[in-house]
């Protein structure tokens, strides 16, 4: 397997504040690999900094044998990056087939239709409500719309934070089965979350953040079993 | 019927007498202390019309609501959600026969209407072009700018100045005119990519100070507050004066009577001409990928962020162009008027072209341009009730705000959809 992406030591600072500290971490191509950790502990500032927001103050972002830490957002995102962000943040006075066509922006809308046919078949929900406001759909649909959008782009990798945000345990659930399904289709994740839980069963490695520092590393299966991490993010039982 | 026996007298009077005692307490210094040189007038009579008006308005209007119909509209206003309405794409409006109509009809006002309403109808197109320039920059991208009318000055100052210092006329420092703008609006766009809100709204607001005030202070270029004169536009080189130093006239061309009003006519026509060009670029870039991208900055920019949208060209490309329309504007009025002076320019402009934009429902081109014509020619109209203009403009803004907050006009626009086979 191929290093898709790697972090080399990398320090972030906001102001004074330093909120990654020497943070280093791989993904490889066709793997899932997913980051818990506590609100605060850095794991949304981790993903922004690959987009160079905020620009990392050392260390290097190795996407591919190049090092993009110092790259444009747009240049980013053009190169087989998408991200969803933290909060879905779709748009809201937008349709659902307009906030697809939305990220095709990084790569243009040559693919436009068929991709938004793929996406329709991954989604039906989507599909349903094609034409309708984005802001009109619950949560749940939101989410999945954000993780559509995402797609659009087809990205070698795919950024997710935080998809179970503010959604019902059922509907994570549904999100999750379908995080299963994108994967199985060869698709590069790394998931930034706080439902542990969810994330560590879905994805093959994990890493655990605490405040901006990497404490624990290991496959899925080892870190769900961990006393420490059962004790910090799995309500100790 | 039950129609009358649900209705609640009582509660109409309340209302009515609630609504009355707080238009005394407005109205009652306003209108009832009348200053008459170092004195002053007690007028209650005017004051108790108003008040009495209110009292009666507000009874029916308390009445009204408690009716199936009141209820209905009620109901219809309160479920009035934001944002804009979607149609499916490739929607066609059935309305489509109007444009054509309007076109006619603009067309053909030169020739029928007397001067004044000439220049009223001059004013009301220079106030579209203002909102559908600053359209641009609040409606679609979402930045509060308060500072527009800087823009504005520097259109009109362009022709001004290029025509004193440079010898170039109307037609040549229309374009330049438009560039010049352009080009102070990336000056101005550069320092507040970073900013949102409220903070933006000050900066512009200052950028447009500075213009005035540059324009007031620098006088050996500007002439400071004496102002300074503008060319009228050229017919193929024919000059529109009753006599001309450098050949023939437009009239003695054409070998017609001199009349003040050909000018206007040929402005009119002009501007009528450009306003057309402005609408249409405006309507086919709102189909572009850059438009979708103001509406997506609009929207929300860290989703535009995540996305790569180049957030530095958006926000440029919107300002540089609601600038240039904004210039573009300024010949216009400096022909017109013929006379520039910083007092043209002053933030109350500014306020006016944002209350176009507002009224007319942010990011609809014809409600601006319907709220253009109101907030230009309405005053005009009402120069009977001189005093109470500003009264009524108040009023207007109220209502508007109670029952239309998003604007006279809806926005409506179709669904953009992938053109089929586009490549980048």
């Amino acid at each position: 397997m191929t290093t898709l992406m790697e972090f080399k030591e990398v320090d972030v600072h906001y102001g004074p504040i330093q909120a990654l500290k020497k943070v280093s971490l791989t993904i490889d191509e066709g793997e899932i690999v997913t980051m818990i950790g506590a609100n605060g502990a850095g794991k949304s500032t981790l993903l922004m900094s690959i987009f160079g927001q905020p620009r990392i103050s050392s260390g290097e972002i190795i996407y591919r044998g190049e090092d993009i830490s110092q790259k444009s957002a747009h240049y980013v995102a053009s190169h087989g990056l998408a991200q969803s962000p933290e909060g879905r943040r779709i748009f809201p006075s937008m349709s659902v087939e307009e906030n697809l066509l939305m990220g095709t922006i990084p790569i243009g809308m040559q693919y436009a239709n068929e991709d938004m046919k793929r996406m329709f078949e991954l989604f039906p929900r989507l599909e349903e409500r094609r034409n309708q406001r984005a802001s009109t759909m619950s949560g749940g649909e939101q989410q999945m719309l954000a993780i559509a959008r995402a797609l659009m782009s087809r990205p070698k990798l795919l950024l997710l934070d935080e998809p179970s945000l503010g959604l019902a345990p059922i509907i994570v659930k549904q999100i999750f089965q379908i995080l299963k399904d994108v994967a199985s289709t060869g698709m590069t994740i790394f998931l930034v979350e706080q439902n542990a839980n969810h994330a560590l069963k879905l994805a093959d490695r994990g890493y655990v953040m605490v405040n901006g520092e990497i404490r624990l590393t290991g496959t899925g299966a080892e870190l769900l079993v961990n006393p420490e991490v059962r004790e910090a993010y799995l309500g100790g039982h | 019927m039950s129609q009358t026996a649900g209705m609640n007298y009582k509660q109409c009077f309340t209302d009515a007498v609630v609504a009355a005692l707080m238009a005394l307490v407005v109205f009652g210094p306003i209108m009832g202390v009348v200053l008459d040189g170092y004195k002053f007038d007690i007028d209650f009579q005017r004051v108790a019309v108003i008040v009495c008006v209110v009292f009666v308005g507000r009874f029916i209007m308390s009445y009204y609501f408690q009716t199936e119909k009141g209820k209905a509209m009620i109901f219809k206003y309160a479920s009035n959600h934001d944002g804009v309405t979607v149609n499916p794409p490739h929607f066609k409006s059935k309305m489509i026969w109007v444009i054509p109509v309007v076109m006619v009809i603009g067309f053909l006002i030169p020739f029928i209407a007397s001067k004044y309403i000439l220049t009223v109808m001059i004013l009301g197109l220079i106030y579209v072009l203002l909102g559908l320039g600053l359209n641009i920059v609040v409606g679609l991208a979402g930045l509060l700018d308060l500072g527009f009318v800087g823009f504005y000055a520097i259109g009109a100052y362009a022709l001004a100045l290029g025509y004193e210092n440079l010898g170039l006329g109307f037609w040549s420092m229309l374009p330049i005119a438009a560039i010049a703008a352009a080009f102070a609006g990336a000056i101005l766009g550069f320092p507040v990519l970073r900013m949102h809100g409220d903070y933006l709204a000050i900066v512009t607001l200052g950028f447009g100070e500075i213009i005035r005030l540059v324009l007031t202070n620098w006088v050996s270029l500007t002439h400071g507050p004496n102002g300074i004169s503008a060319p009228l536009p050229t017919f193929f080189g024919l000059e529109f004066k009753r006599r001309s130093a450098s050949g023939e006239t437009f009239h003695e061309f054409f070998n017609l009577p001199y009349d003040s009003g050909y000018k206007y006519m040929f402005i009119y026509l002009v501007l009528f001409a450009v306003v057309w060009a402005v609408l249409f670029i405006k309507h086919r870039l709102v189909k572009m990928p850059i438009g979708r991208a103001w509406e997506a900055l609009r929207e929300d920019e860290i989703a535009c962020r995540s996305l790569g949208l180049n957030h530095v060209l958006v926000k440029l490309s919107a300002f540089m162009l609601g600038a240039s329309t904004a210039g573009l504007a300024g010949v216009f009025f400096a022909t017109y008027q013929g006379f520039v002076s910083p007092s043209s320019f002053t933030f109350f402009e500014s306020a006016l072209i944002l209350a176009i934009v507002v009224l007319g429902g942010m990011g609809s081109t014809l409600g601006v341009v319907i709220a253009a014509f109101c907030l230009t020619v309405l005053p005009e109209m009402l120069r009977e009730v001189a005093e109470f203009r500003v009264l009524l403009f108040g009023i207007l803004m109220v209502v508007m705000m109670i029952w239309k907050p998003r604007g006279l006009v809806r926005v409506t626009r179709n669904g953009f959809a992938a053109r089929e086979g586009a490549v980048k």
